[in-house]
């Protein structure tokens, strides 16, 4: 029951937010629902240990054996979670934006909630790809309705591009449906499927690529800084908090399990696409003047390093990645929160314009360097646990020959990123003050709290992760256990 | 059986009410009541309810998809007669004669959708075809309505001769008429094969499958507007639905024979359908394009001919007639059909920029509508024959591109700025509207509602 309530709720909500009137009141009722659906999430977490709460069926469309199916297993127990979370932080931290038609905005942000959770859930691969695009619509009229002055041409190509992605994924899933036992949609039947193997290879590189395109990927990222920078913040907050998971998650439950045989054959190639994109993100990174856009860099960077580590096939390695994809959310989300309101009392995202913030603002200044030192991965933090385990992972990785050069391509990007977040404090934060900001600004009261909250988040996590360890531990045996080549390799 | 008297009864009927009822509006009333009648008539018979019990020796056969086809074609009209009835009174003078006319095109539908023998699917498609020759060019005075009806006219005409003598070669091998008696042994005759393509080549004109499609735009554009919305959605399906009764019944046998033909036909349309639309600078010519990437999409049924394609074919009638009528339903009431002219619409006019959206991302096939579930079995027909896999991800990727000229739309509505165009509609019509997108929708999560009546 679980699931359907964190489905039901942002969507009974959204449908009724379009109908306010006054703009402070649906922020209120926007921010209550995604409280509600914390709870919800949080007792499906804790209290309620009962797989049975934990899961819903019902038939959909029995003649073509597919039916709405969804269940919280450990990686998604972590992914609605991170939802939930992110939700009231973002609502919470932009709560002074003005927007026009506030009742269209937060309602499509909860519709956007629900395409989200059910990505997450779903065990059906139509009711997967239903959710999908269904998280989609209301980003495209989200960026589009409320964005920066490029918006409409931006997030059109990001529509087109993503959605390219999940219709050859749509085929994918067809072909691998014909093949399944009794020809069902049902994620058990995906896995029995006959489409392994390497004449199947094709039916990887479709299902790949609606994922990369998602996460993203280099070469298949050119949407995302442009589509970052011109989408209202508490949009992108979203877009790539939560979003991105969507193609680690698919990559996870739909791609590895399903097309196993593949997934080792490419892994290499895959994993070089990763690395190189993680390199060239992070060098781009350092070039960067705009704030927003050096964030949208570095966030390739740490999903290129997810996407590697997926693909050593390593417990170390896949508890590394669903631990990541909670850590990451959260802390781009701080990130989100400090560009937004540097930009919203200087006015301006260019480093090359602002300096010496901390010495009129240290409660902000400190806030912000630990949310970056956490974005680097710094020991005590939530992005260390992460990024140890991926990195373990990669290295005692039995599938790969190279798995030494990739562990080490993926240190310098390590370094690379210590570099344009340290660089990015140092002339923001220290350093002279200028004209711009000599003022000085004090947070207000929801920033605080929101940003407490998510250094909070950091300490606890990177000092006791125990909890996402236990939940991530039976998904990645699972998921691995179905991924093994050996068994089929080696007979 | 029922659907096929009464369509033609109403129509004589509608065509000599003019002489007793004066108002348009009773004309109006009489022609949407004598509908519902048939739509009751239909679903009577779908039950087992045959009021009129006529030997046809053989040459009609009103099985479940001929009848569930037809009840689908005949809802749509009817939601077609609530929306746009009223606006076809500023076509031209006879009123009543429009709506006769729309009559004998549904008992032409009727006739093409059971039929068999090739007798009947001549008269069939014929009966369809030439009121819509009439329909075409009833703007007397606007040239290129003149113009329309003219080159449609004399093209469907060649191209019924086409058939004609499709027909008459089929004759000569197999000895027959009927399409559904047992041939001793199948014919691959020359004779028959080039029957075969002949037929072909003349169905494929009707239902505008490139490259036989030139006729449509210039069609469609001239055509008064409300009549284009009849003929791009209800005389279009009849069309198909003939098409793939016929190569169902009597080419089933051949399929290694057409199969590959049908596949590079309809590659070529979704290619031509979809890349012209983006260039267009007027809605109702996008539109015009737009059918026939959509009918490129329904084609996939041909191409697969197995029981997803059926199923999908009947989904696909159902969504792409309710989109495509919903969306002309406003497009009439706008008098700048350009793509400027949907500026702000969304400001103007919020609850119908919203049904629009709905109908458009329909068109579009994005998920939680009828659109998309349709689209879906269609790829999943196509996909399930196993050969040629680069046919399924031509058409994908079309549908993308597709995405583009209908979000054009969407854009402009929402998020261009400019006066937008000032209509008047009733609030009965934002109703139908709105039912209509909630149809929609509905059919996107349950397409059970349909398939369901095929079986049961």
């Amino acid at each position: 029951m679980i699931p359907v309530f964190l489905l039901v709720i942002p969507l009974v909500s959204g449908l009724a937010a379009f109908f306010f009137k006054d703009g402070k009141t649906v922020r209120a009722w926007a921010l209550f629902s995604s409280l509600i659906t914390l709870t919800a999430s949080l007792l499906g977490l804790t209290v309620i240990k009962d797989p049975s709460y934990l899961q819903f069926h019902a038939d959909w469309i029995s003649s073509i054996n597919t039916s709405f199916s969804v269940r919280l297993d450990g990686m998604g127990q972590i992914l609605c979670l991170l939802t939930a979370v992110s939700f009231p932080l973002v609502f919470i931290s932009t709560w002074n934006s003005i927007y026009k038609k506030p009742n269209n905005f937060f309602a499509l942000m909860l519709l956007m909630q629900v395409g989200l959770m059910g990505v997450f859930v779903a065990m059906d691969a139509l009711l997967f790809y239903f959710f999908w695009e269904l998280a989609l619509i209301p980003a495209y009229f989200l960026c589009s309705q409320w964005g920066g002055e490029r918006r409409i041409p931006v997030t059109f190509k990001f529509f087109i591009y993503t959605f390219t992605g999940s219709i050859l994924m749509l085929v994918a899933i067809i072909y691998i449906y014909l093949q399944t036992p009794g020809h069902s949609f049902d994620i058990t039947a995906f896995y029995n499927s006959a489409a392994n193997g390497r004449a199947e290879s094709w039916l990887f590189w479709l299902m790949f690529i609606a994922f990369a395109i998602k996460m993203p990927i280099w070469p298949l990222h050119t949407w995302q800084p442009d589509t970052y920078e011109q989408s209202p913040t508490a949009v992108t907050m979203i877009l790539s908090g939560v979003m991105v998971k969507m193609g680690v998650l698919g990559m996870v439950r739909w791609l590895m399990p399903v097309l196993h045989i593949s997934f080792y054959q490419w892994g290499d190639t895959v994993t070089t696409l990763a690395v190189t994109g993680m390199l060239y993100a992070s060098l781009i990174a350092i070039q960067q003047d705009d704030l927003k856009r050096l964030v949208a860099y570095s966030s390739i960077a740490h999903i290129g390093l997810m996407c590697a580590s997926l693909f050593a096939e390593t417990q170390s390695g896949m508890q590394g990645v669903m631990i990541q994809m909670f850590n990451h959310g959260i802390n781009i989300i701080g990130l989100w929160i400090v560009i937004e309101l540097i930009e919203r009392q200087f006015g301006t995202r260019k480093i090359s314009q602002l300096g010496g913030l901390a010495q009129r603002s240290p409660a902000m200044a400190i806030l912000l360097v630990v949310v970056a030192l956490a974005n680097i991965g710094l020991p005590l933090t939530n992005g260390f646990i992460g990024e140890f385990l991926m990195f373990n992972g990669i290295f005692a990785s039995t599938v790969t020959k190279y798995y030494i050069v990739f562990t080490v391509l993926a240190g310098i990007t390590i370094i690379l990123a210590a570099v344009y977040t340290l660089n990015m404090i140092r002339k923001v934060f220290y350093g002279e003050t200028n004209s711009l900001t000599t003022e000085g600004y004090s947070l207000r009261f929801n920033e605080t709290a929101a940003l407490a909250v998510i250094v909070v988040l950091v300490f606890v996590i990177g000092l006791y992760p125990k909890l996402f360890l236990d939940l991530s531990k039976e998904t990645s045996e699972f998921i691995l256990q179905k991924a093994d080549v050996r068994t089929i390799l080696g007979k | 059986m029922n659907a096929l008297l009464l369509t033609a009864v109403f129509g004589v009927i509608m065509m000599f009410s003019s002489f007793l009822l004066q108002s348009k509006t009773a004309i109006r009333g009489l022609a949407i009541t004598g509908l519902t009648i048939v739509v009751i008539a239909n679903i009577l018979e779908m039950s087992g309810m045959v009021f009129f019990k006529i030997d046809t020796k053989g040459m009609l056969g009103f099985d479940r998809f001929a009848l569930l086809f037809n009840t689908i074609v005949f809802i749509s009209t009817l939601i077609y007669f609530l929306l746009s009835a009223r606006d076809m009174e500023k076509v031209g003078i006879n009123y009543s004669e429009y709506f006769s006319l729309i009559f004998f095109v549904l008992c032409g539908v009727t006739l093409a959708s059971s039929f068999r023998s090739l007798l009947m699917l001549f008269l069939g498609i014929e009966i369809i075809s030439i009121p819509l020759y009439i329909l075409t060019g009833s703007d007397k005075r606007n040239l290129k309505s003149n113009e329309a009806s003219l080159k449609y006219f004399l093209l469907g005409a060649f191209s019924t001769g086409l058939m004609l003598m499709g027909i008459a070669l089929i004759y000569g091998a197999t000895g027959t008429f009927s399409t559904v008696v047992e041939v001793k042994e199948p014919p691959t005759s020359a004779l028959f094969l080039s029957g075969m393509l002949l037929l072909m080549f003349s169905m494929a004109f009707k239902v505008s499958a490139a490259p036989f499609h030139f006729w449509t735009p210039d069609v469609y554009d001239g055509a008064p507007t409300v009549f284009t919305s009849f003929m791009a959605t209800v005389v279009k399906v009849g069309a198909f639905i003939a098409f793939i009764r016929l190569f169902n019944d009597e080419f089933g046998n051949l399929q290694s024979q057409w199969q590959l033909l049908i596949a590079l036909i309809t590659a070529i349309t979704l290619f031509i359908g979809n890349i012209t639309a983006v260039f267009q600078q007027s809605v109702k010519r996008m539109l015009a394009y737009s059918s026939i990437s959509q009918a490129g999409f329904i084609m996939l049924s041909i191409y697969a001919m197995n029981q997803d394609a059926k199923e999908g074919l009947l989904l696909y009638t159902a969504a792409y007639c309710l989109a495509t009528i919903g969306i002309f339903a406003v497009l009439i009431k706008l008098k700048d059909y350009s793509f400027d002219g949907f500026n702000a619409f969304a400001k103007q006019q919020p609850l119908l920029a919203a049904v629009t959206t709905i109908f458009l991302l329909s068109l579009a096939g994005i998920p939680l509508t009828a659109g998309f579930i349709s689209k879906f079995y269609m790829l999943k027909a196509a996909a399930a024959t196993g050969r040629y896999l680069w046919l399924v991800i031509f058409a994908v990727l079309m549908a993308v591109v597709s995405v583009y000229y209908y979000f054009r739309v969407i854009q402009a509505m929402y998020f261009k700025d400019g006066e937008g165009q000032v209509v008047e509609v009733t609030s009965a019509f934002k109703l139908t509207l709105v039912l209509l997108a909630g149809l929609i929708i509905l059919l996107g999560i349950f397409p059970n509602l349909i398939i369901n009546w095929l079986y049961f």
